[in-house]
């Protein structure tokens, strides 16, 4: 298995670290780097848990390689809250009960973050297609729409 | 994951003696959405990998100079979705990009990793043998174009020889006035796979009569599928929605689909008869 030396942007600071060509990212972000915050839940990019954003693109971490990111910028749900204040997405999950157990939170709130990026006033239509991605098992999915909507308002 | 070297050339030329150095044993990787899961489940283990993603001469889309488009290899499912220019050709095709799966998914699978995979029950081949395109495909030695209709071999089988690289999906000029609809059975989640899948391009003349019609059917046998017979029998009729509903039972025999999850090859006949009744109909609006 070759190893390759990899540079790229983590949540707004430069990195460089050194991986197998069979590491996948969401593996590097929890177990290489300790950023446990991505989960992993169906490992065949169906179910959203592991949603991160990647120049500014949200994808499946549990289907890319981690040698895919040299040279990219990286946004994992760690780099959400800054100096402890949480995003106006993340307070409003909380206000609205966007999340029951919780697995799919980072996920959700990526994708959503995303989605509020390239579309800062999004139908509740274009919330529901874009969010289609992110599977919630406890079925909260009303709470999740009514948080992205609320997060999207508060940004008037 | 399976053990493997991973090599990431920077240029068409690079990339093509790799593929001819290690063969059988390597395996081309760009956006990841096929490969990886099939590396992680061990159908397929290549020992060497080779990283397209800095081929940027593969990414992209242009108009061609006799007037159609063409899509570069690495060009991604959501690139195609929001191309201006692909909208200003022909807007079902930007529809078609938009239906696949999810947009996280969207935003890493590739166009020629698509058409390569070539899974029968994939999105965009159907639409790309509606609009007669071609699959533009490079060696060391030579570029040649390959009909869609002679590209799709088998389940996951396409016409490449070894040491060919697939570059563009080029979809020549359309006709002025020629609709075009993809409509697929989803009759579990929206990102599914599609039970069937029709894509179909009509164009009407003045006095509605069909000038031209091409039917790409998914997921209805072992790669995409035209339609001939259907297509003939509509052609240069004027067409109602009787005529349609007259012809559409033709589809069943045209198509050869297996038993699977998503229905019995007797069920999955005769809802290619429904969807591709529903998509002429919808055509005619």
């Amino acid at each position: 298995m070759s190893t390759h030396t990899i540079q790229f942007e983590l949540n707004g600071q430069q990195r460089t670290a050194s991986v197998d060509a069979g590491r996948l990212l969401v593996d590097f972000l929890r177990y290489d780097l300790g950023l446990t915050g991505t989960k992993e839940g169906c490992s065949i990019g169906v179910c959203g848990a592991c949603s991160v954003i990647v120049d500014g693109e949200v994808v499946s971490a549990c289907l890319t390689p981690a040698v895919f990111i040299d040279g990219s910028s990286v946004r994992t749900v760690e780099g959400l809250a800054q100096d402890g204040n949480l995003t106006p997405l993340q307070d409003a999950f909380i206000r609205k009960g966007g999340f029951q157990c919780g697995i799919c939170t980072s996920g959700q709130l990526m994708a959503a973050t995303a989605l509020l990026e390239a579309n800062p006033h999004p139908t509740v239509e274009e919330i529901k297609a874009w969010m289609m991605g992110n599977l919630c098992r406890c079925t909260g999915y009303y709470q999740i729409v009514e948080a992205i909507q609320d997060a999207a308002e508060a940004s008037v | 994951m399976t053990t493997f070297d991973y090599h990431e050339p920077t240029s068409l030329a690079e990339a093509l003696a790799l593929v001819k150095e290690y063969g059988d044993d390597a395996a081309l990787i760009a956006g990841g959405t096929n490969l990886v899961i099939m590396m992680r489940q061990g159908l397929v283990t290549p020992k060497h990998v080779i990283g397209l993603r800095k081929l940027r001469e593969l990414r992209g889309i242009a108009p061609t100079a006799q007037g159609g488009i063409e899509i570069g290899a690495l060009t991604t499912h959501r690139e195609v979705e929001r191309s201006a220019m692909v909208e200003r050709f022909f807007p079902a095709l930007c529809r078609t990009f938009g239906h696949i799966a999810t947009v996280r998914i969207r935003n890493q699978a590739t166009v020629g990793g698509n058409v390569v995979h070539a899974d029968p029950a994939q999105d965009p081949p159907p639409m790309l043998l509606a609009l007669n395109a071609e699959i533009v495909v490079a060696s060391d030695a030579k570029t040649r174009t390959i009909p869609a209709t002679e590209f799709f071999r088998d389940f996951f089988e396409v016409a490449l020889e070894p040491g060919e690289i697939v570059t563009a999906v080029r979809i020549p000029p359309q006709p002025s006035g020629l609709k075009g609809t993809y409509v697929k059975f989803l009759p579990g989640s929206k990102d599914d796979y599609a039970t069937v899948a029709v894509a179909a391009a009509l164009k009407l003349g003045p006095d509605g009569t069909c000038e031209d019609i091409r039917i790409g059917l998914g997921s209805l046998g072992a790669t995409p599928l035209r339609a001939p017979k259907t297509e003939a029998a509509l052609k240069g009729k004027k067409l109602t929605e009787q005529v349609i509903s007259d012809a559409a039972p033709l589809v069943r025999d045209e198509v050869d689909p297996l038993d699977d999850i998503r229905g019995s090859a007797k069920y999955k006949r005769e809802m290619a008869r429904v969807w591709t009744e529903r998509a002429l109909k919808s055509l005619l609006k």
